[in-house]
């Protein structure tokens, strides 16, 4: 048998290494300024050690795995990890001057935020269900504990809310999880074997295909909750809102994927046995109500993050569409969008956090004339809102257009809904969007002072490394690239 | 022989889980509610325990005493403290009549009867009516979470929820130990934090019925 823990030479321990160590050690170094840069520092070593992983793929273990599919989201994941770390130095430096945080609870979030990249880059790498499940269900608790770290009112019932719905949620994920365990035990045999995703897959064509089906219910029902897919969304949008700025940031970047990812392995499975029920009406279902609740919902929203969480919601519906379509060109433009979306959105959430605290408040009302008053945030603000709400030619656009036209290439009646609800979320954005951006802006004062122009080039950097790919992503996607995704939307099945 | 007489056992302690899962649904005072739960929990070890006789696998005697030390006997003392400390004797409310909420428990135990007996036809007798009973355990256990407001009886339902869970694992022949660690981990991670919770919303509110945490659902 293997080793179950990687070697040294390994960089799959690099980057799992690097993230727990530095939870460790960001929990007892006592100065915030120190630790928010040994937060951007370790966040690079495993950025790195992902780089390496992509070039040097190691053996398959009972414990960890690597093939086409989980690498691209390890390599986010980590990307994600390095820029949303150079914005939070930025942002935390201005909440410590507004004293609303203070040097104990920011050594609880720097050590929280690599916990909980640890938790996902565990999930991503895990090559048995079992450990991926306690890596999901890990980081809803880091994530809770981040996302009550302001201790308002309105902070504690956001993180409550979230405890128990995706405690609920992760629950019956587990459910699911014993199940997929029963459907292979009797032909895998006992013990670790019948949970590991590089065995299973082989033979998951003898597996009893009912179970599964009962299985997969509880799974995307489950895990679905923590994608934040309608009807179990409610816990996403008061989590993005309450919680400090960057945590919206990776929330939006990495967990919702990462929940998607676990789906879709066992969507894998499901596709491998051949004699289940199709995973992807239900998938469909699920992503259309997704993206009209949040496309309705988006025109009465006056909390700017609560905006943006919504979007997230539309967006996940959208990929949650693709997939439940499937086939090559469909897997690929979910593939695409998931990408397009992670690297938006984070850069969205990074010009707002900024935004929100220029103006001293999140309500949509009480922003106005951004072009005017913060020239630089402000038209990066509205660029990353236009690309977010799929305005041609940027990437989003461009994967939106995929999931439509394949969509529309082999079911004419569901690519109806599918556009409408598209076009009603970009309404409310672009209106959103160009009453924040334009118009006289309101001059009050606030506790967070004028922004240095030190630590807002570290935000400019962070904004301009997601958002340029998205750019250029909508005229010319890389031939490897594009080969890449090929590879795994086949393997999607 | 002996196989049937270990069928009827395990059969009769999971009965006994499913039945307590029910009792939840109607006791009206706070401290009803967790004996009841102490006792849900001590069946689940019972059932863990012999789980582990019958498959002679060693590792679900962990499980149980997890089960029994801290499920059964840690968790209800610590909630009853709680509950003495914040002064909440006073009975509960309930979303549904006790009548209306029986009712839909049936219906849901009927429904996972249904669901699970068809699609096990394979497996081993032992795991296809344990698995039945803890779904219905599970669904149970989600009835209770969304038909009390109060956040202490919704910790004993997400509890009773996990009871179902394990129920389930136990059951599973040969299912490694990772899994059943890590729930009972996770469960005492979790209840650390449902404690840190409760503290802030206490001094916070006043209060622990989460209709006063609601005030600020919907539309913002």
């Amino acid at each position: 048998m293997p080793v179950l823990i990687p070697e040294a030479a390994n960089p799959l321990f690099w980057i799992l290494a690097f993230p727990l160590g530095g939870a460790g050690f960001l929990a007892v170094l006592p100065s915030w300024r120190q630790a928010a840069i040994v937060n951007v520092a370790i966040s690079i070593g495993t950025f790195i050690g992902s780089l390496a992983l992509v070039a040097h793929r190691p053996e398959a273990t009972r414990l960890f795995f690597i093939d086409d599919f989980n690498v691209y989201l390890v390599l986010l994941t980590a990307f994600v990890g390095v820029t949303t770390a150079v914005f939070s130095a930025a942002y935390i430096g201005r909440e410590v001057r507004a004293r609303r945080l203070n040097a104990m609870r920011l050594r609880f979030y720097h050590s929280m935020y690599q916990a909980f990249l640890f938790t996902m880059l565990l999930a991503l790498t895990a090559n048995n269900t079992g450990v991926m499940w306690v890596a999901i269900e890990a980081a809803t608790l880091a994530t809770v504990l981040l996302v009550s770290l302001y201790r308002t009112k309105e902070a504690i019932e956001a993180a409550w809310k979230y405890f128990i719905l995706c405690s609920v949620g992760i629950g019956l994920a587990l459910f699911g999880t014993i199940l997929v365990y029963l459907a292979a035990q009797p032909v895998m045999g006992d013990g670790p074997d019948a949970m590991a995703w590089t065995l299973m897959i082989g033979r998951a064509a003898e597996f009893q295909p009912d179970l599964l089906n009962l299985a997969f219910v509880f799974l995307l029902v489950g895990y679905g909750t923590k994608v934040g897919l309608a009807p179990l969304h409610a816990w996403l949008p008061d989590a993005h809102a309450e919680g400090p700025t960057p945590i919206s940031a990776v929330l939006s970047g990495v967990l919702l994927n990462v929940a998607l990812y676990a789906i879709l392995r066992f969507k894998m499975l499901i596709a491998a046995n051949g004699h289940t029920l199709t995973p992807g009406p239900l998938m469909v279902t699920m992503g259309l109500s997704s993206l009209f609740l949040s496309a309705f919902m988006l025109y009465r929203r006056g909390d700017i993050k609560r905006l943006f969480a919504y979007s997230s919601i539309e967006h996940m519906g959208v990929i949650t569409f693709a997939f439940g379509m499937g086939g090559p060109v469909a897997n690929f433009a979910g593939l695409l969008h998931m990408t397009m979306h992670l690297l938006t959105k984070s850069a969205v959430f990074f010009a707002v956090g900024i935004i929100a605290q220029n103006a001293g408040t999140k309500h949509i009302g009480d922003i106005r004339g951004l072009t005017v008053s913060h020239p630089f945030i402000g038209w990066g603000f509205l660029v990353s809102v236009l690309a977010i709400a799929g305005l041609p030619p940027m990437g989003v656009f461009m994967s939106e257009f995929l999931v439509l036209s394949s969509t529309f290439a082999r079911d004419p009646l569901l690519a109806a809904p599918l556009a409408l609800g598209l076009l009603l979320a970009f309404g409310a954005l672009i209106s959103r969007a160009s009453q924040m951006a334009f118009g006289t802006p309101l001059a009050r004062p606030t506790l967070y002072g004028r922004e240095s122009p030190m630590v807002m080039t570290f935000v400019y950097t962070a904004f301009a490394l997601h958002i340029i790919p998205v750019m250029v992503a909508g005229l010319y996607l890389p031939p490897d690239l594009v080969r890449w995704f090929q590879s795994v939307a086949k393997m999607l099945g | 022989m002996l196989s049937h007489y270990s069928y009827d056992i395990a059969h009769l302690i999971g009965a006994t889980v499913l039945m307590a899962g029910f009792a939840l649904l109607y006791q009206r005072r706070l401290q009803a509610v967790l004996n009841t739960f102490a006792f849900q929990a001590l069946a689940l070890a019972a059932a863990a325990g012999w789980q582990a006789h019958v498959q002679n696998a060693p590792h679900l005697w962990v499980t149980a005493g997890i089960a029994l030390v801290f499920k059964a006997i840690l968790v209800p003392f610590a909630l009853h403290w709680l509950v003495k400390e914040l002064g909440i004797h006073r009975a509960v409310e309930t979303a549904l009549s006790i009548g209306w909420t029986m009712i839909v428990g049936v219906a849901l135990v009927a429904l996972s009867i249904m669901l699970v007996l068809p699609v096990t036809a394979n497996a081993a007798a032992l795991t296809r009516e344990s698995l039945a009973l803890a779904m219905s355990v599970v669904l149970l256990g989600l009835l209770m979470m969304i038909t009390r407001h109060n956040a202490v009886t919704q910790v004993v339902g997400f509890m009773a929820l996990e009871n179902g869970l394990i129920l389930a694992a136990v059951s599973a022949k040969g299912m490694p130990l990772v899994v059943e660690i890590s729930v009972a981990f996770s469960v005492l991670v979790a209840m650390t934090l449902f404690g840190i919770f409760f503290f802030r919303i206490r001094e916070r509110f006043d209060s622990l019925d989460l209709q006063y945490l609601e005030t600020h659902r919907g539309d913002r």
